[in-house]
């Protein structure tokens, strides 16, 4: 059968697949308690809901039902509405991707070998799995030349973990569930290792379960994220922002712990707020003209630039008079910038650390965008927790009204 | 007459009976490496099978080979049949141990990760448990083969193939001229066959076991 060439890129949008829980329960053989009862959730097409909850408490379980590596006792799966409870489990594997905590990679297959395993068994053409491999590893940041040959043993934690993810989205099933797949690396791999998923997430919108015990991860990477207790019942299942501000019951607050306004500016990008502008001036401008900006100007400091317009120095007047009017021993050198991606966490750090509470943010290419000083960022979390209270206010009123609607037609019903 | 001359003199003779006790050494341990390993496929999950499979293996093992071999006789009768039986059935214990351990040492997280992207049983067994078990199954095949080599040099008893007839010929004319060399060239043989597989398995190791799990 003649075969369409290999699309040399992502050829399509790749899309997510609604999942819908429904009474989900599981009861193992000897044990008086479900180890998960009657769990219904709906997750939407596209989005990233974290499972999040103390060890034990059936997340892990309610994951592995998805994919029915575990059988539910009762409660029904459907995906896109196709009831999956029934069907025969491995050919719904082969749709629902999988990552997992030791990244699973088989160490007797080589990377690439360890990529090709769902392509080949759902039998694509030889040619088109050698380009999907290449295609993964480009995607989950890792030089094809470098690491196609290479044994699982042959790579750090971190770069397995890659490899895993890759594995489970080679055949690119609309679903990927992942369980603790970052638990076992380093903190800064760890880090790296969420900002990549945030970043894979953003070209492909597939549906992303993902199970941890860390909530701190459940923030950053969630777009909803269910809290459990134990037997898997969902304490709270909302956005990582109405959790912080508004946790559901004692259970939930406790689980978010201290410094909730803290874990707030997790959520918030430097693109999210003002950036104010700074004078600046560049190394190549006439002496003069910057030694005019300084004197005349109502700031009286600069931002000097580099050629490639990249933050350079920090420029106060008075320091090329210091420096004799020499501009390569005049003022401070910028030691420390943030992307406009960065989270406000990450530029409060830096402010906090910078002599004078400021910091440049760049764009592409390291190239000046603004600055972020502590001002800006006081004023934006102020509002950003206003803005949380106010929705959660209305979002409690709503409820309270839904509430008393409900509590009034049973009235009626009962009279 | 000094061992080199008896070997020079009767070198087609010893070539016959190390080639018969190489074959045959070889043919009973592919028979016992497929039983083996398929009665560890069959056996591994189960606490109580995989228990009983290598205690029944070790039993065995405990019969002295001249009783088993004694034993066979009146079933199979002499020559090739017993020969076969016996060095078959000593061969499974090593493997079927091996193949147990081995089965059953792979991570149950790599398992985990194969059923969870679609893999179906016999693919799991295929691509990922027997290749990552190969390495212990392949020890056992070593030592089984090892232990079939003297085990082979008995089956001469039941008038079996093999350099055992050299040996049993020297023991049964102990005193004559010829007895000692008899003794000593069936022995050395079997030593040198031993050697020479051992060398194989080391061979077909470097070529079977994959780079990414070799020690």
């Amino acid at each position: 059968m003649p075969e369409p060439p290999a699309p040399p890129a992502p050829a399509r949008a790749a899309t997510g697949a609604t999942i819908r829980l429904e009474n989900l329960t599981k009861r193992y053989s000897g044990s008086a308690v479900p180890a998960v009862e009657n769990v219904s959730m709906e997750i939407r097409a596209g989005e990233i809901v974290i499972f999040v909850g103390p060890s034990g408490c059936g997340k892990s379980t309610t994951l592995k039902m998805i994919n029915r590596l575990i059988e539910p006792t009762s409660g029904r799966i459907r995906i896109d509405d196709e009831d999956v409870t029934g069907i025969d489990p491995v050919k719904l594997r082969r749709k629902v991707g999988y990552a997992i905590q030791s990244s699973g990679l088989f160490p007797h297959m080589t990377v690439a070998q360890n990529i090709a395993l769902v392509p080949r068994m759902v039998g694509w053409p030889k040619s088109r799995i050698r380009n999907r491999v290449e295609e993964m590893l480009d995607l989950v940041g890792l030089d094809p030349g470098e690491f196609h040959h290479r044994y699982p043993r042959q790579l750090s934690g971190g770069q397995q973990q890659r490899v895993g993810v890759a594995r489970a989205l080679a055949a690119d099933p609309p679903v990927l569930l992942m369980d603790e797949p970052f638990g076992a690396v380093d903190p800064i791999t760890r880090d790296h290792l969420q900002d990549e998923l945030i970043r894979l997430q953003h070209e492909l919108h597939k549906t992303i379960v993902f199970v941890t015990h860390d909530f701190d991860e459940a923030i950053k990477l969630g777009d909803r994220i269910a809290v459990l207790r134990e037997r898997s019942q969902i304490a709270q299942f909302d956005t990582p922002e109405a959790i912080l501000t508004n946790p559901a019951d004692d259970f939930v607050s406790g689980f978010v712990g201290a410094g909730a306004a803290l874990k707030r500016l997790n959520l918030t990008r430097v693109r999210d707020v003002g950036v104010v502008d700074f004078p600046t001036a560049c190394v190549d401008d006439p002496l003069q003209s910057i030694f005019d900006a300084l004197r005349s100007g109502t700031a009286n400091e600069l931002l000097l630039l580099d050629r490639h317009h990249r933050p350079y120095k920090w420029l106060r007047r008075g320091d090329l008079m210091r420096a004799k009017g020499s501009l390569a021993r005049a003022g401070t050198l910028v030691h420390d910038t943030v992307t406009r991606d960065a989270t406000l966490r990450d530029a409060l750090e830096a402010v906090l650390t910078d002599n004078a509470g400021r910091v440049a943010v760049t764009g592409r290419r390291g190239r000046y965008e603004g600055v972020v000083d502590m001002q800006t960022l006081m004023n934006s979390v102020h509002e950003l927790l206003e803005a949380d209270r106010l929705e959660a206010a209305e979002h409690q009123h709503t409820l309270e009204e839904q509430r008393a609607g409900r509590t009034r037609q049973e009235q009626e019903g009962g009279t | 007459m000094s061992f080199w001359e008896y070997v020079g003199s009767r070198h087609a003779q010893l070539l016959a009976d190390t080639f018969q006790h190489a074959s045959a050494v070889f043919q009973c341990m592919v028979v016992a490496t497929l039983a083996g390993v398929a009665i560890g496929v069959a056996t591994y999950r189960s606490e109580w099978a995989g228990n009983l499979a290598v205690t029944a293996g070790a039993t065995l093992l405990t019969i002295p080979s001249l009783a088993l071999i004694g034993l066979l006789v009146p079933v199979t009768g002499l020559g090739v049949a017993p020969t076969v039986t016996a060095l078959v059935l000593y061969g499974l214990l090593p493997i079927v141990r091996n193949a147990i351990v081995g089965l059953r040492g792979v991570d149950p997280a790599l398992v985990d990760a194969a059923k969870g992207i679609g893999m179906s049983r016999a693919a799991r067994l295929f691509r990922v448990e027997l290749p990552l078990a190969w390495p212990p199954i392949l020890t056992g095949i070593r030592v089984s083969t090892q232990m079939l080599m003297g085990i082979a040099a008995i089956a001469a008893y039941a008038s079996g193939p093999g350099l055992g007839n050299e040996i049993f010929r020297g023991i049964s004319s102990l005193g004559s001229v010829n007895a000692l060399n008899q003794v000593l060239a069936g022995t050395l043989g079997i030593i040198v066959l031993a050697l020479g597989f051992d060398a194989a398995y080391v061979l077909i190791g470097r070529l079977t076991i994959p780079r990414g799990i070799r020690a």
